[in-house]
């Protein structure tokens, strides 16, 4: 038996979100002692994965998160799962994570609890606390399945721990056959954002109050000096002003990043949902009355086109 | 063109979240349901894809006699027919397995489905079934371009844009892109009159019912604390708490 995490690379390099699932994974398997193996694919240096809990690291070489078909990953993931007797399987809720997920779960035939924001709370039964109702609500879920996948939200698990263990890894070629495909990648367009949202630490947005795409300037220089992604409100993305890809909400990306500043929105019940799980909520409008001001930890009532400059100026100072 | 569209009834996005039964149920009542958003994006390319090449657009839903309603509006929007799977929808595995079940026999070129739910976010629907029906699945579709033989899918990935090419049939599990806000169509007085004449067929589960997974427990998330107002000629105060307080910058 074993606890196995797949683990994520973009284009062989490892992120935040990828440790995070090993650490998920670590707790469970020194909680049901059995070993935590990892697995990725056409990881550049699996060995950066050493020093968080995996007795064993395999690394797919001869095949790549970015042009293998979630089908396929899935398919050959069933098959290191079965040959590794793994019976805890973790993956982040990342795009491709939430792909595979449900792929692999009818695939062995076994539990899926996706969106979990806590290390679970019990495991005979399995009790996992997850996010639901677009963040409205927490939920917990119990599996009775001998055999489960949970996918965790990512930045939601906390501190991640490192030691100076050493790991197994094995560089292993897929050996399956994946002829007679139904599917095929063609190509992958990367956005020229610098951050992707899903995994930014803090996210600059902004709503209608800006009035015109043109304003945006402001919110890309704050966004840059923060190290931030940004994002908008739906109409925002609606009218065209922004991408679809920033819309954030009930109905677009849900992110919980240490640090939301909403500038311009009112705060809408729907916008609420997609980014009320983040730490911490800044936000400047004209309005006193806006709702948004009700889920803020710190609040400026004032015209974004005086206050954005102004932060930006008293940012650049604390920088110097 | 054969198409399906997996509909899926939701609470109206501004609808309060509460529990029951010592927070061990959602509470359904004066919750208004509607038709899953990111459903209404596929359901709306259907009727895109009919307008263009003639197809015929298949609703399906399971659930209870409840769900009606939303099966009843997908009419008025454009579906050809409609097909409730008469189940009580207890989780994701079940809804599948009657799904799975219904597309056996049926030939469908395109099976549709949304992202996910927008109340319990599971996404896990529109996998299982490809699975099941061993079937491609393009996850998070912002795009679709049908060719002859084959369809070339546009979908978002974290840090951009994946372009495939998918034969026929496939699943796709969609969200806006696919059609813009505006495209979203309103039942006219018309369409409402005719979904009256289209038919709503009711189909008795079959499948044996495992429900292996459960909820035990719902709660809302902890409130935060009183928001702290800040002048907006003191800007440096709020770059101080960040640093400080909050310990993000
Ligand atoms: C089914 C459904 C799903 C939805 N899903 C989403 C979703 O996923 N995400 C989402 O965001 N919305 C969603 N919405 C829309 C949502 O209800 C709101 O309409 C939307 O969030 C409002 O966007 P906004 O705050 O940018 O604009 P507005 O509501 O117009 O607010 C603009 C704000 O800017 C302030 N303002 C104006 N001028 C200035 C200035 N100079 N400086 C500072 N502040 C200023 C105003 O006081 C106001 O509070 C959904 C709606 C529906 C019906
Ligand atoms: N009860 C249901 N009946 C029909 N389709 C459903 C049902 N539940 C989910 N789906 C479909 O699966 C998608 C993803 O749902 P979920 O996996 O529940 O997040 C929905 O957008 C629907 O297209």
């Amino acid at each position: 038996m074993s606890v196995l995490a797949i683990i994520e690379n973009w284009e062989g390099e490892f992120k935040k979100t990828s440790f995070e699932v090993l650490h998920y994974g670590k707790r469970i398997s020194n909680e049901i002692g059995q070993e935590l193996i990892a697995l990725t694919f056409g990881a550049n240096n699996p060995e950066r994965l050493e020093g968080y809990g995996a007795s064993r690291i395999i690394n797919v070489s001869n095949l790549k998160f970015e042009t293998t078909t979630n089908n396929n990953l899935a398919k050959i993931s069933a098959e290191l799962i079965t040959e590794n007797e793994a019976s805890h399987i973790v993956i982040s809720n990342t795009i491709t994570g939430k792909t595979i997920a449900p792929l692999l779960t009818s695939n062995l035939n076994c539990g899926l609890i996706s969106n979990a924001i806590e290390h679970p709370k019990t495991h005979t039964p399995l009790t996992v606390k997850c996010k639901g109702f677009s963040s409205k609500a927490h939920i917990t879920y119990e599996s009775e399945n001998q055999q489960n996948i949970i996918s965790i939200v990512p930045n939601s698990i906390g501190l991640i721990e490192k030691n100076d263990e050493k790991s197994e890894v094995l560089n292993i070629n897929q050996k399956s056959n994946l002829t007679n495909e139904k599917m095929k990648i063609l190509h992958r367009e990367k956005s020229n954002e610098k951050i992707s949202l899903a995994d930014a630490e803090i996210v600059i947005s902004a709503g209608r109050g800006l009035k015109d795409p043109e304003n945006w300037g402001m919110i890309e220089e704050l966004a840059e000096l923060l190290n931030a992604g940004t994002a908008c409100s739906k109409p925002v993305s609606d009218m065209g002003w922004r991408p679809h890809s920033e819309h954030v909400g009930q109905t677009g990306l849900a992110i919980n990043p240490d640090l939301y500043i909403a500038i311009g929105i009112s705060g809408a019940i729907q916008h609420l949902a997609g980014v009320n799980s983040s730490k911490n909520i800044v936000v400047i409008n004209t309005d006193p009355e806006a709702p948004f001001f009700k889920a803020a930890n710190y609040g400026i009532v004032g015209d974004a086109f005086v206050v954005v400059p102004k932060l930006i100026a008293a940012l650049k100072n604390f920088k110097n | 063109m054969n198409i399906l569209v997996c509909i899926s009834s939701v609470p109206d996005t501004t609808s309060p979240i509460n529990f029951t039964d010592n927070n061990q149920s959602f509470d359904k009542n004066g919750i208004t349901f509607i038709i899953n958003p990111y459903d209404e994006f596929c359901l709306t390319k259907a009727i895109f894809i009919k307008e263009n090449k003639s197809a015929t657009i298949t609703v399906l839903n399971v659930g209870k006699n409840t769900n009606d309603s939303v099966l009843r509006k997908a009419l008025a929007i454009g579906a050809d027919n409609a097909v409730r799977i008469n189940q009580e929808a207890e989780n994701s595995k079940i809804v599948a397995k009657c799904i799975v079940e219904y597309c056996q026999d049926k030939n469908f070129d395109i099976i549709f489905c949304g992202r996910e739910s927008i109340d319990y976010n599971g996404g896990k629907v529109p996998g299982f079934i490809a699975e099941k029906l061993n079937l491609p699945f393009i996850n998070g579709c912002v795009g679709m371009d049908i060719k002859n033989e084959t369809m070339e899918l546009k979908r978002e990935i974290d840090n951009g844009h994946e372009i495939c090419e998918s034969a026929f049939p496939a699943v796709i599990a969609g969200q806006k892109g696919l059609v813009e806000e505006k495209d979203l169509r309103i039942p006219s007085m018309r369409g409402i009159m005719s979904a009256r004449t289209k038919s709503l067929e009711v189909i008795e589960s079959t499948i044996n019912i495992e429900n292996n997974i459960k909820v035990i427990h719902y709660e809302k998330p902890i409130q935060r604390s009183e928001c702290k107002m800040i002048n907006e000629d003191n800007v440096e105060e709020l770059v101080d708490l960040l640093n400080n307080e909050a310990k993000v910058i």
